[in-house]
């Protein structure tokens, strides 16, 4: 009986059709999705931390309402995500404390510090460049609620990594001061950035099934390579040398090489001794513990209205 | 204490003239707080003129174990469809 499900699952699968909440699916199916959608929502929220970091010292209005529309789009991604993650039988709240008490991961980028308003712009070209090179084939992930919220994040990233790189650009045309802030900046997200796509294929045993089920379209490396090959490109146009002795065109492979990765410090930063690992989840948790009174008070109004509607009908 | 805030569903009308479409959901303690928040976490950037929230719990929906039963019948009334009826070429306007 099982095996005859999971036949007609991978079937459906390989017809490209989506699966939704309410149809059959394996566990194991289930439960790498909810892993994987509630480390990218909690990236999303993490993420708006860094970033929040520079908005009331942003250098104009102009930047200053563009970080907040940004960083409030985060909070939106965050929510959709949290949102589709439910739809697989997880509650909100469980999927908060698994955030707090370090169960659930999210992306080690938003481990480091952002020093200096350079850094906004860096973000916005790599992170979210980063960002985007992983979430588009996530358009076409075989979960339904999953792959439509991407839909939506998709839509709203490219005004994120465009805001990011007329920062730099305009950095590259300034003072020699800016323009060092602008490489320092370059050389301190490059290889985080870089990272982000996760373990190479090798140290990755799951993908192969998550491109089997149609999770993943492409591999860690794959993407990886992709992103080095566009940004190695964008970085003439600001002048910047990425950080990598090692970088250049392979006519052969029609990619460029690049250097190793340093997955030491990779693992490291996953495991909770990145720059900021502490702090990022410290101020998740007090921003929490903050609001309780909010919740508990909001549900407890609401609680009373109804009460008073209901003794209204009865009278 | 369960401190969930309840599930609702949103649905956006995201111009006069069509239907309002399912977009996703949010958390709110009542309906009121579902349309605020819906403005806020849906339509940043006018994907709506009209807004419908719907407690989740509300929501009664077909269960896809049944698909066969509820829908395969459809598929052998072809007569229901247009091109079913054989008509000349010369014919026009119909
Ligand atoms: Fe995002
Ligand atoms: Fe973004």
């Amino acid at each position: 009986m099982e095996n005859n499900l999971e036949q007609a699952f991978q079937a459906k699968i390989d017809r490209e059709e989506k699966i939704e909440p309410k149809d059959w699916m394996p566990e194991a199916y289930r439960k790498t999705l909810i892993r994987q959608i509630s480390q990218h929502a909690h990236s999303e929220i993490v993420g708006m931390l860094p970033e929040g970091n520079w908005i009331t010292r942003a250098p104009s209005l102009r930047r200053k309402v563009a970080l907040m529309a940004k960083v409030q789009d985060e909070a939106g991604h965050g929510l959709y995500l949290y949102s589709a993650c439910e739809t697989l039988g997880i509650n909100r709240d469980t999927l908060y404390e698994q955030l707090h008490d370090g169960t659930a991961k999210y992306s080690s980028i938003f481990n480091y510090p952002t020093l200096t308003w350079a850094d906004i712009g860096a973000i916005g070209w790599l992170v979210d460049g980063a960002a985007i090179m992983n979430q588009v084939p996530l358009c076409r992930c075989s979960y339904g609620p999953y792959a439509r919220a991407m839909v939506r994040v998709c839509k709203e990233e490219s005004f994120h990594q465009r805001q990011g790189f007329e920062i730099l650009l305009t950095l590259s045309k300034g003072s020699d001061e800016q323009k060092n802030m602008l490489q320092d900046a370059v050389n301190r997200w490059w290889w985080p950035s870089v990272m982000m796509f996760g373990p190479s294929d090798k140290d990755s045993p799951h993908t192969a099934r998550s491109m089997n089920w149609k999770i993943k379209r492409f591999t860690n490396d794959e993407l990886r390579q992709k992103f080095v090959d566009v940004c190695y490109e964008q970085a003439k146009v600001l002048n910047v040398k990425l950080p990598d002795e090692d970088i250049k065109w392979n006519e052969e492979r029609g990619h460029y090489d690049f250097g190793a990765i340093d997955w030491d410090e990779f693992w490291q930063v996953v495991k909770g001794n990145g720059p900021c690992n502490k702090q990022r989840v410290a101020a998740r948790k007090k921003a929490w513990d903050d609001g309780a009174w909010v919740r508990e008070a909001a549900l407890a109004h609401s609680n009373k209205r109804s009460e008073r509607l209901k003794n209204k009908k009865v009278a | 204490m369960d401190n969930n805030w309840p599930l609702w569903e949103v649905f956006i009308r995201s111009k006069s003239g069509l239907h309002h479409k399912h977009v996703g959901s949010l958390h709110a303690v009542d309906a009121e707080m579902a349309i605020q928040n819906a403005r806020d976490v849906y339509t940043r950037r006018s994907e709506g003129v009209s807004i419908w929230v719907v407690a989740s719990s509300n929501i009664t929906a077909s269960n896809p174990e049944n698909g066969e039963a509820l829908f395969d019948p459809a598929n052998d009334k072809v007569y229901r469809h247009p091109t079913f009826y054989n008509l000349p070429d010369e014919l026009k306007h119909i």
